[in-house]
């Protein structure tokens, strides 16, 4: 799980020094953040079975992974939304950090990763067995690789914005997404739920908040000099 | 002219012409197979005759018919097709459409369109692709180079049992090809239909043609839209050409290969490791 954060805290630190290192935001920015939580009840995620992988069930002996399509925290948080910049954005800066995503005893990590179109995204098989990648873009062109033990990571891109699921076929629970944004100004929830956008100049905005089985949320937020706004989504949450 | 012929003549023009003006999508549409041009508003009512009952009218795959067929028909408005020539997540070129329309995809309900005309297919081809706008966007991709085959031989068949067995073909395809791998019952299209495997000791064709050509073909670029992957990245031409040897001794056929195999299998049988989650190396 440490892996998680690192990944996230290193891709948000990656986006803050590129806003900051091309130096073409205005002196005063603003912030917005919040928390993204639900009421109702949420569907409980199931354990997986990875016993048809002996290699990825004997990685999870101790505690089997569960689904991850709603993953909730503590005080009804919500993890792997995606928040960010959706209309009035300005000071964004293109994608150069290559992104990377692993496939580690039969899981995607992370989950949910945010590329900008044509950002570099290197794809690793840590596993010692294979895996196939098969992203389900429809407006990207959708394709499907191998990736036997040891290969050498695949290198690839995104050219046009698109919310891709990404699947495994021999591993049928293997299930993630790569969110194809137009925008540096983003986040992916934590455990408690917490996002934070930065560096917006003044100006009008719309901020949506995705999740994978609520759907899509939008506020508008007005930023007017340097200043912090808070912007909480509430997604209701349905048992199925 | 006689006065009824000029007469339909002149309907027939003037039918031309609203047709092609309400044609908007198709214009300056076209496919080219060797030194067959095929135009699209010539392919349509073609289409509407023999491919919209399945495919619909808007190559959504929503004909009449299709809720009654397993599998589906190709949804022409994604620009996912599964026989090509050029590598995974491209578009195909005109000529793998028109070998495809030609051939049928066999235990599907496509038959083979050979009856038509080659300029009939080749304008159907053309219609085909005005149904997705990735045809305007977008450029077929670089068809793949494939080396001349050698010859089979023991060892080439030998080193395909073990790519065999290291691409873990087997997790699908199953051990001894018949289909049935572990992961064979959860696989799906990319529409979540379930799908299966081909299944080897079937004997029968494969999906995109009945030549080791095709066969390399089939694995080299992936099945697009389906559970298939490219194993381009990872198995080198050469190395492609033995796993086709391989997999042609997992039919029930008479090839060169299976001969090649069975004379060795005789003496050698007990050397062969299982192939498999057990098995280490395919045999050598």
């Amino acid at each position: 799980m440490q892996t998680h954060y690192g990944w996230m805290i290193g891709t948000v630190v990656l986006v803050a020094s590129a806003v900051a290192a091309h130096g073409g935001p205005p002196a005063s920015v603003g912030t917005v953040s919040g928390k993204v939580t639900y009421t109702g009840t949420p569907p409980k995620m199931k354990p997986i079975d990875m016993a048809k992988e002996p290699n990825c069930a004997k990685e999870h002996a101790a505690a089997p992974v569960l689904t991850e399509n709603v993953v909730t925290g503590p005080g009804n948080s919500l993890r792997w939304v995606v928040v960010y910049i959706s209309a009035g954005d300005q000071g964004s800066t293109p994608g150069t950090e290559t992104v990377r995503l692993d496939q580690k005893a039969c899981q995607y990590i992370p989950h949910v990763l945010v590329v900008q179109p044509n950002q570099p995204l290197d794809i690793y098989n840590d596993d010692p067995h294979s895996h196939n990648i098969h992203p389900l873009a429809k407006v990207n062109p959708e394709w499907n690789r191998s990736q036997p033990a040891g290969a050498p990571p695949i290198h690839t891109k995104w050219e046009l914005p698109e919310f891709i699921p990404v699947k495994c076929n021999v591993h049928p629970w293997m299930h993630g997404w790569h969110m194809v944004l137009n925008t540096s100004h983003y986040a992916v929830t934590g455990e408690d739920g917490s996002f934070s956008l930065s560096g917006l100049p003044a100006g009008k905005y719309t901020v949506t908040a995705w999740q994978e089985q609520f759907g899509t949320q939008t506020q508008d937020v007005t930023i007017s000099g340097t200043e912090s706004k808070t912007v909480d989504f509430v997604f209701k949450a349905r048992p199925y | 002219m006689r006065p009824h012929t000029r007469w339909m003549a002149v309907a027939s023009g003037w039918g031309v012409l609203l047709f092609a003006a309400g044609v908007t999508r198709a214009v300056a549409q076209e496919s080219h197979i060797g030194s067959v041009t095929g135009h699209a508003p010539a392919g349509r009512p073609l289409y509407e005759r023999y491919c919209a009952g399945c495919h619909g009218d808007d190559g959504d795959a929503r004909g009449e018919n299709a809720q009654w067929i397993d599998p589906r028909p190709r949804d022409f408005t994604m620009a996912v097709f599964k026989c090509r020539s050029t590598p995974t997540g491209t578009l195909p070129t005109d000529e793998d459409l028109f070998n495809a329309m030609t051939r049928g995809f066999v235990t599907t309900n496509m038959p083979p369109w050979v009856a038509l005309t080659p300029q009939g297919r080749a304008d159907m081809v053309a219609y085909i692709k005005t149904f997705s706008p990735k045809w305007k966007t977008g450029k077929p991709g670089t068809p793949i180079t494939i080396p001349p085959e050698p010859a089979p031989s023991i060892e080439s068949i030998r080193h395909g049992r073990e790519l065999f067995q290291k691409m873990e073909c087997w997790k699908c395809h199953g051990p001894t090809g018949h289909g049935d791998g572990p992961s064979a019952a959860t696989l799906t299209d990319n529409k979540d239909l379930p799908i299966h495997p081909y299944d080897f000791s079937s004997g029968s064709r494969f999906m995109c043609g009945v030549t080791n050509r095709d066969l390399y073909k089939i694995f080299m670029t992936g099945l697009d839209g389906t559970p298939m992957p490219s194993f381009a990245d990872d198995i080198k031409p050469a190395e492609a050409w033995d796993l086709v040897h391989f997999l042609r001794t997992l039919q029930p056929l008479d090839t060169p290969e299976a001969a090649i195999w069975k004379a060795w299998l005789a003496s050698h049988a007990r050397e062969l490791k299982p192939i498999g989650p057990e098995g280490g190396g395919g045999g050598r």
